[in-house]
This record gives C-alpha cells, structure tokens and sequence, in this order.
C-alpha cells in the first residue's frame, strides 16, 4: 500500500511536468494546428541557459527567472523566424519545420555544452518529506514542482478568462478571419502565443532537469509523454492539459512501477491508442456543436 | 464617401471580380444585388482586406483601403459581418461584443456601446452568458451586427443577413438598419440575395453579374426595371 502511496505522489509530481510541456502543446494546436516539436528542445536549450549563468555563479532564481523570459522570447522568434512565413500552406510544413528545428536545437546543444549528462541543481531539498513519522517519496522539491504549475495554469485561467488579452488570443485561436475582423493583429496575438507556450515549456525544463538526466536530449521522452497528456485531456483544452498531465504521470508511475520504468513508453503509447480510439478528441474537449 | 473604382479580383484564373465601380454615400444604404456566384461576397472580402485586388482601389476618406491590412481597414471605421459567420461560437454573447470593440481601447465608451447595443437587440442582453453556438439563427446575425456596431463604424458592409432567417426576423432586422442608418451616419453596403427585401430599405443598387455591373442607379429605377428583376434579381 505505501508503494502504492509513493508512486502516487511520484506520479503527481512527474504529471505537473507533462500538464505543463501539454499546454505549451495546447496553447499552439489550437491556435495555429501545428504540433510543436521542439516544444522539449526549446525548454531544454534555456536551461542551458540556466546552467551556464549557474555556472558563472549567478543566483538560482536569477538564473530561473531569466530561463523564463529566455523562454518567453525564444517563443515569439521561432514563430516570427520559423513559422510566420509558413502561414497560409498546409500547417504540416510548419510540423516539419519543429521536427527540423528539435534536431537543430539538439545538436547545437550537443556541440555548445556537451552531450555527457551533468547535474542541474534543485531549488529545495530532494530528500523525501516526512509524514506521520514515515518518509514518503514527495520532498520539498516535488511541493515547489506542484506549486509552480498550479501557479502557472491558474495564471493561465485568469489571462484568458478575466482580460481582454487573453479575449483576443481566445478569438484569434477559434476564428482568427473573424478575430481580424474585429480588429485583433491576429499576427502578434499568434507570437505571443508561441511566446507562452515556450514560457511554459522552460518552466517545465527547469522544473525537471534536476531529477532528469540533464542532457541536450532529456525533455525527448518528456515531450512523448506530455503529447500523451495533451491528447488525454483534450488538444484544444488548456485545462485539459492539466488533466491529462496528472492521469498520464499517475498513469505512468504505476506502470514504471509495477511493471519496470522500461515499459513507461509503452504505457504512454498504450494509453494513446485506448483515448484516440475511444475519444479522440480528448475528454476534455467539447467537440465543437455544428451549426445546421 | 466610400468609392470602389475598378476594383478586379481573380482566383486564379476565375475573375472573380472584373472592375466593378460604385460609390455610396453617408447615411444610405447601398443594395448590392446578384445571383449566387456573381461576385458580391469577393466585393465585400476585397474591401476589407480579406481578399487582394488584382486592380483598383477602394478610397475612403482620403485612404485606400486595398493598401491596408484587414486590422487597419477596422481602424479606419469599416466594419463587415460576413455571411453567416459573423460570430465566433465558442465565446459567449457579452465575449463577442466586447471584442467589437476592444482595439477601440476606450473602455468606458466600451460599455456605453454594450449597453446601447443591449438597448437595440434586447434579446443579446438576456443571452449574453450564453456561448454563441447555442444562438438561434436570428440571435446570430443580431450578435454579429451588434459586435460590428459595438466598434462605433462608419461604414457597414453586410453580407447576406437575411440568409436563413424567417421572414419576420429579417423583416426585424431590415427595420433595425432603416433607424440605425442616419442616426449613426453609416454607409451601409447591404449584400442580398433577398432583392426584393433589400431594394424596399435601400436608396441606391448596384446590380452585379458575373463580376461586372450590371446597373448602378437608385433603388427605385432598379426596382422597377422589369428586364432587369427578371434577369438578374430573380422577382
């Protein structure tokens, strides 16, 4: 039972990881249609940027707060260099051009910093709390993990729900002709879009790089598991990908560990064929009532 | 005034539009007229920006309005419903309005426009938490004409608002743009397969067919040009 309890709270921990990279997934699909591949490669490519600033001695939250913003333009130039001369082909250009730039990311980070693994520091102590006397696989770090990502899908809720941003960016994803016709640069509103979705995704990247094997490669698998989360909870639905992230990071902890951490990609892929097949557009999603 | 010169549209190979020519005046509804097809939806998508001109221009008040992204078209006070798509579902009634008029950035004058346009569509008020998928078809034009007020316009391009609404709600509808017309000035471009009912409203016509037209003049002559209804308008 207390294996049970543990790989709950390890589930938890991994699944706010994947609810963020997903809405980072999300917050691009249901504007422009492209899965964005290098989703993973652009977070992991800003906690090099972390890692180096660390290196050179500057403060932890100095360094993470600069990741993020790192993110947050990394985010709008993609879209401004990369995807904007795409629009109006076929958005699976566009998906090819992630693919590209997940390949060109990681091997720019290969030859920059190295391939070899190397540390990356967590905020709060990693060692497990203790509850009732027990020690349970849940540590300060894990509560900051938690804590980070509410914060950041509750400021998500608040930007699109409660200001006119977020009214705009809400349009310019359902019926962008439509959007322009009221007046939004529908332009911008899509490059801030990619601005927060990668904003997000490097949450995420310095969020995991301390338990994961810091390398130019370590958000690959995340990235699969967080697609998974995305489509669990719905690709068009932010909150979804909340959701999503929990039941695929629970979802995934039991399988790693019941069954071996090596069966986790199957897991994920096992999962994605039950929901595409059952409910494709995710349990979230409302499909979206056709006008007759 | 609003004037379309020569304005000459192609898809491709399809001409779309072949150098229509029009103007229209403040305070008057101009009928555009024509049979599926003839060209009227690409007029009112090449005025707004939405569609490029091969040739022409649109000049409004000292612009041109081809020269201008759609977002600037809006700013200069040119507002266009399209056919029905004039709301977006899945934001809710007060959603829409509001994004009429938010690059107007003038929050307070934001307000009084809900409210007027409350006022003249009272229906809107008690759906306005309702998202706009639910609306019936008539609460969707409502919607999508007063999201196009809710940006105080000077011009209004409207295309098909008739199109699938029973005759008693179009006939509201029709009344509401007779008041509405010189108490805000507007230049009113009002696209209609429904001739009949967009000739009794309307001052002028202009008759498209196949991309040209066919006969600009008031809405009277064209109403009572036999040939011409019997040829082009259908009545």
């Amino acid at each position: 039972m207390s294996h049970f309890f543990d790989l709950t709270l390890n589930g938890i921990s991994a699944g706010m990881i994947y609810a963020a990279v997903a809405l980072g997934l999300v917050l691009i699909w249901r504007a422009t249609r492209v899965i964005n591949f290098a989703q993973g490669s652009m977070a992991m490519f800003t906690t090099y940027l972390a890692v180096t600033l660390l290196d050179r001695q500057v403060g932890y939250w100095e360094a993470f707060v600069v990741a993020l913003l790192a993110g947050l333009a990394f985010g709008a130039v993609v879209e401004r260099v990369f995807i904007r001369p795409l629009r109006g082909k076929p958005e699976i250009n566009a998906v090819i051009v992630t693919l590209g730039l997940l390949i060109l990311l990681e091997g720019l980070a290969g030859a920059i910093y190295g391939v070899r693994n190397r540390g990356f520091p967590a905020a709060f102590s990693q060692s497990g709390l203790s509850i009732g006397g027990r020690r349970v696989s849940f540590s300060h770090f894990d509560v900051f993990i938690l804590v980070a990502v509410v914060a950041l899908m509750l400021s998500m809720v608040v930007l699109f729900r409660a200001t006119d941003l977020g009214l705009r960016m809400r349009a310019s994803a359902f019926a962008p002709e439509m959007a322009r016709l009221a007046g939004v640069r529908v332009g911008r509103i899509l490059t801030l879009g990619w601005a927060v979705a990668s904003f997000a995704g490097s949450l995420a990247g310095l969020l995991v790089a301390p338990t994961a094997a810091f390398s130019p490669d370590y958000m690959d698998l995340i990235l699969v598991y967080a697609f998974t989360a995305a489509v669990v909870g719905g690709l068009d639905s932010p909150a979804g990908s909340l959701i999503g992230g929990l039941l695929t990071g629970l979802a995934l902890s039991y399988v790693g560990g019941y069954l071996g951490s090596s069966l986790e990609p199957l897991g994920a892929a096992a999962i994605l064929i039950v929901v595409l097949g059952s409910r494709p557009e995710g349990l979230f999603a409302r499909p979206t009532p056709r006008q007759v | 005034m609003l004037e379309v010169r020569e304005l000459a549209v192609s898809y491709g190979a399809v001409n779309a539009l072949d150098g229509v020519s029009f103007s229209a005046a403040p305070s008057s509804i101009t009928a555009v007229l024509g049979a599926n097809g003839a060209g009227k939806t690409t007029l009112l998508r090449a005025m707004t920006g939405l569609v490029h001109p091969r040739a022409g221009a649109v000049h409004y008040d000292g612009d041109d309005l081809t020269a201008l992204g759609v977002e600037d078209v809006v700013r200069r006070g040119v507002a266009h419903v399209p056919a029905g798509r004039g709301v977006i579902d899945q934001l809710t009634v007060e959603e829409n309005l509001r994004l009429g008029s938010l690059w107007r950035r003038d929050r307070v004058d934001g307000r009084k426009a809900m409210a007027e346009t409350y006022e003249l569509f009272p229906i809107l008020a008690e759906r306005r938490r309702k998202l706009g998928a639910t609306l019936s078809g008539g609460e969707r034009q409502m919607l999508a004409i007063g999201r196009a007020l809710m940006s105080r316009p000077r011009v209004l391009l409207l295309d098909e608002p008739s199109l699938g609404l029973a005759p008693r709600v179009t006939v509201e509808l029709m009344a509401v743009l007779v008041d509405l017309t010189p108490l805000a000035a507007l230049t009113v471009i009002l696209v209609e397969q429904n001739a009949r009912s967009a000739l009794s409203i309307a001052q002028r016509a202009v008759v498209i067919n196949l991309g040209r037209v066919v006969m600009a003049d008031t809405a009277a002559a064209v109403g009572a040009d036999a040939g011409l209804r019997h040829h082009y308008l259908g009545f």
